[in-house]
Parts: C-alpha cells; sequence; structure tokens
C-alpha cells in the first residue's frame, strides 16, 4: 500500500491505496467522491474526466499514487463556494444538456476545462473540447447548447 | 479492468529509472500511460514493476538548436501542440498533433511514449519518419541513436531493449526555401487511429521548384513508410495535380497493407494513394 496525499478541490486529503489503484477507484471509493463516474475503464469514454494540476485527464488512466502532491479537481469542485450548484451546472440543467446524466461529471468537467482557456468559444472549439467524451443517448445539440449558455454567463459576470 | 497488482517506483531522475529498471526484471517504465494503463486493465500487459517517468523533469522541454527541435521525450503532446518554436521550426508535428487522441489523453500522453509504442497508424511516429527524426535511447551503458527509419521491426515493436529508456526525439529543421506541409488522415472518428495517414513536407526554390520532398505513409504497412521512389520524382519538378496523379502510383511498391475490421488492404491502398494526392497538394500551395 502507498499513502497519497493530494489536493482535492481544494482540501488536502490523504488515504492509502495499492499502486494499481486509478485514480478514479481512489476518488470514488477511497475519497468518497462519486461525482466522477465509472465509464469504459479504458479511456475511451470521458465520463471519469477530471482536472489535473489545470488541466483535464482521464482519471482512469492514471494510478491514484502518480496523482501524490498533484491538484485534482472533480464535477464536485465545479459548485460555488456556498454549496450552490455554479453556472456549468445550472447551463447544463437549463439547456437540458443530459439524457441519462451518466456523461455529464465528464462533460461538465471538459466544460470547466474550455471556458477557462477560451472564454468565448466557436460551436466547433466546443465540439473539440468534448470530442472525448461520449454520450450514448447522443443528447449532443443540448449538451452544446449548455456550453453556449455557461460561457455567456460567465462572460457576463466579469 | 483492473490491472494486475506490480509494484511501483518514482523515479526521480533518468538515472534513478535505468537503475530501477536495470535492477528489476519485468519491470517497464511508464510515460503518459495513455495506451499502457488500458493495456493492463485488460491484462494484455502484466508488468511485476512500473518505473514511473512522469515525475523526472530532465525528460521533459522543447529545444530548438541550430540543425534540430529537441524534444524531451515525457513533453506532453498538449504541449508540442500549443507550441510556437514547434509551429515555426516543425509546423508538420504541430499539424498531425492535433490528429491525435482528445484533449485529455494529450494533456497526459507523450511524444516519446507514442513513438516508443509504435502503433503502425500513429501520427507521432509517422512524423519522425518522414523527417527522418533522431532517436535517443539511454540505458545504463550510455546513450545511443537511431534513426526513426532504422527504429521499427514491426508492429508495436522497435529496436528498444528492455533496458533502455527513450529520452529525446530530434527533428532536423528544414532551412531555407518555401516549406509546404501537408497531412491527411481518415479514421472512424476525429481522434480514433487512423485507418491511413500520409505526412507530406515539401521545399521550393524562389521559382517554386520542388528542391526537398519527404513523403510517409501510416496504416497501411507494419510501421510507416517513405515513398522514396515518389518523393525522388517529385524533386526538381513544379507541382501540381497532373504531374501528382501521374507519379503517385509508385506508393504500391512501400505498402503492404492488411485487412482488419476496419478496413480492406485493397480499401487502404486506394485510400493512401488518394490521401497521397491531396496531402502533396496541401503541401504544394
Amino acid at each position: 500500500m502507498s499513502e497519497i496525499k493530494l489536493t482535492i478541490n481544494g482540501v488536502t486529503r490523504t488515504a492509502s491505496a495499492e499502486p494499481r489503484t486509478s485514480l478514479l477507484d481512489f476518488i470514488r471509493e477511497h475519497l468518497g467522491l462519486t461525482a466522477t463516474h465509472m465509464g469504459c475503464e479504458h479511456g475511451v469514454c470521458g465520463a471519469c474526466s477530471v482536472i489535473l494540476d489545470g488541466v483535464p485527464v482521464r482519471s482512469c488512466l492514471m494510478f491514484a499514487v502518480q496523482a501524490d502532491g498533484h491538484d485534482v479537481m472533480t464535477a464536485e469542485g465545479l459548485r460555488d463556494a456556498d454549496g450552490a450548484p455554479g453556472v456549468i451546472m445550472d447551463s447544463f440543467i437549463e439547456a437540458h444538456g443530459m439524457q441519462c446524466g451518466y456523461c455529464t461529471p465528464g462533460m461538465m468537467v471538459a466544460t470547466h476545462a474550455l471556458l477557462a482557456e477560451t472564454p468565448d468559444p466557436t460551436d466547433d472549439e466546443i465540439r473539440e473540447a468534448i470530442g472525448g467524451n461520449l454520450c450514448r443517448c447522443t443528447g449532443y445539440a443540448q449538451i452544446i447548447e449548455a456550453i453556449r449558455i455557461a460561457a455567456q454567463r460567465l462572460r457576463d459576470a466579469t | 479492468m483492473k490491472p494486475a497488482p506490480f509494484d511501483y517506483i518514482k523515479a526521480t531522475s533518468l538515472d534513478h529509472a535505468l537503475a530501477a529498471l536495470a535492477a528489476h526484471d519485468d519491470a517497464i517504465v511508464i510515460a503518459g500511460g495513455q495506451t499502457l494503463v488500458p493495456m493492463m486493465a485488460m491484462r494484455l500487459a502484466r508488468p511485476s514493476c512500473l518505473v514511473d517517468l512522469n515525475e523526472i523533469a530532465e525528460l521533459s522541454g522543447i529545444i530548438a538548436s541550430e540543425k534540430y527541435l529537441h524534444i524531451r521525450a515525457m513533453t506532453r503532446q498538449a504541449n508540442v501542440l500549443a507550441s510556437d518554436v514547434v509551429r515555426a521550426k516543425v509546423p508538420l508535428l504541430a499539424k498531425a498533433l492535433a490528429f491525435v487522441g482528445h484533449t485529455q489523453t494529450r494533456n497526459r500522453g507523450t511524444l516519446g511514449g507514442s513513438i516508443a509504442h509504435g502503433d503502425p497508424s500513429a501520427e507521432i511516429p509517422l512524423c519522425a519518419v518522414a523527417l527522418d527524426a533522431e532517436i535517443d535511447l539511454a540505458s545504463q551503458s550510455g546513450v545511443r541513436t537511431i534513426e526513426a527509419c532504422e527504429f521499427y521491426e514491426g508492429p508495436l515493436m522497435s529496436v528498444r531493449r528492455a533496458d533502455e529508456i527513450l529520452s529525446e526525439v530530434r527533428f532536423p529543421i528544414w532551412e531555407g526555401g518555401n516549406i509546404g506541409i501537408g497531412f491527411q488522415e481518415i479514421s472512424p472518428r476525429h481522434g480514433d487511429f487512423a485507418i491511413v495517414a500520409i505526412a507530406v513536407q515539401l521545399q521550393f526554390d524562389a521559382d517554386n521548384i520542388c528542391r526537398r520532398a519527404a513523403v510517409a505513409l501510416g496504416g497501411a504497412s507494419p510501421n510507416p513508410v517513405r515513398a522514396t521512389e515518389l518523393e525522388a520524382a517529385l524533386f526538381g519538378q513544379r507541382i501540381d495535380a497532373a504531374l501528382v496523379a501521374k507519379i503517385v502510383g509508385s506508393i504500391d511498391r512501400v505498402l503492404s497493407p492488411t485487412d482488419d475490421l476496419h478496413a480492406s488492404a485493397a480499401y487502404r491502398r486506394r485510400v493512401a494513394k488518394s490521401l497521397t494526392m491531396r496531402a502533396i497538394l496541401e503541401a504544394a500551395i
């Protein structure tokens, strides 16, 4: 077992895990944060996307020991400080950017990463940003609309 | 979908990683892990010990010298794609990187990892072969340099020994004249592995005559191959669609495609020809 200490959504947490434990399993099972979804577990679907040191990655494609000493943000971290859903989650609710909801945390994490770099994205840039996230309900049109709304609101707020 | 147990060593320097690799039977290195981790999850790979290169600062970075663009092996694909110096010095590589995976995998996947893995249809090995890149292999007995064209021995197979770590890739910088690049691929979905991919870099003089040509084809042979006969036919020419249509047939002699569930060998040959023509004309503008 290895001791793993990382910052997750601004909070420093420590837990032990085997080297073979994925960052995804560590976040869900060891830290009890279940917004990050487990989809394909081999890097295809994007449901497990998290932000590692400021950039989006797939948490099923790295081991928790590799995140020791690093900074992770999950979909839980998209909430406002007062616990309100936050702009991105609100926009997904408003545009109904989900059907079954399984891909939604990964989509929202990808949205956060996109809008941090590109506050006024084109539709092509939106599509590229969520290109690694599969929605098997094929509800992409509303997801793209949700991202447009989130971008507009975040721009208006600054 | 859980990997078998393994020991884990977080290497802090290249020397540390080489020593760990030499000290453990059946140890392998993990770079970005975007291919290795799925292989371990599916238990196609079961290393007893994993030597992690991700915390080794000396294995990351992009530097241009007079003749080469030096890219350290652990440089993330996303950083290569975003690099101004890459776009200025080796634009073909920057163009090809946009076809490699997705944002999430490029943020973790490395340039050296892709080259070491050697997927027959991967874009980065294709560029390395097209541009005659030099590949450094470090071991406890020193560093040896292999030309990209000599690096591969078959699908997912290279001359890299089990005790060696790919430490740097150097792309020659083409100086002078006008440089044109072309990159074309066809894949089931954007970001997927290519069925066929073509990389072209051409150099033209002031009269628009081709003075240097590199054409490489991926996905239609066990490893990326150079179309040397076609390159020779482009030399000294003003390039237009009629010329390319006349000379492109020679690529048949360097291809050895196979049937798989994505495409038949015959389709790969046909599409390779179309994409090669497009890529050359793209580079000739």
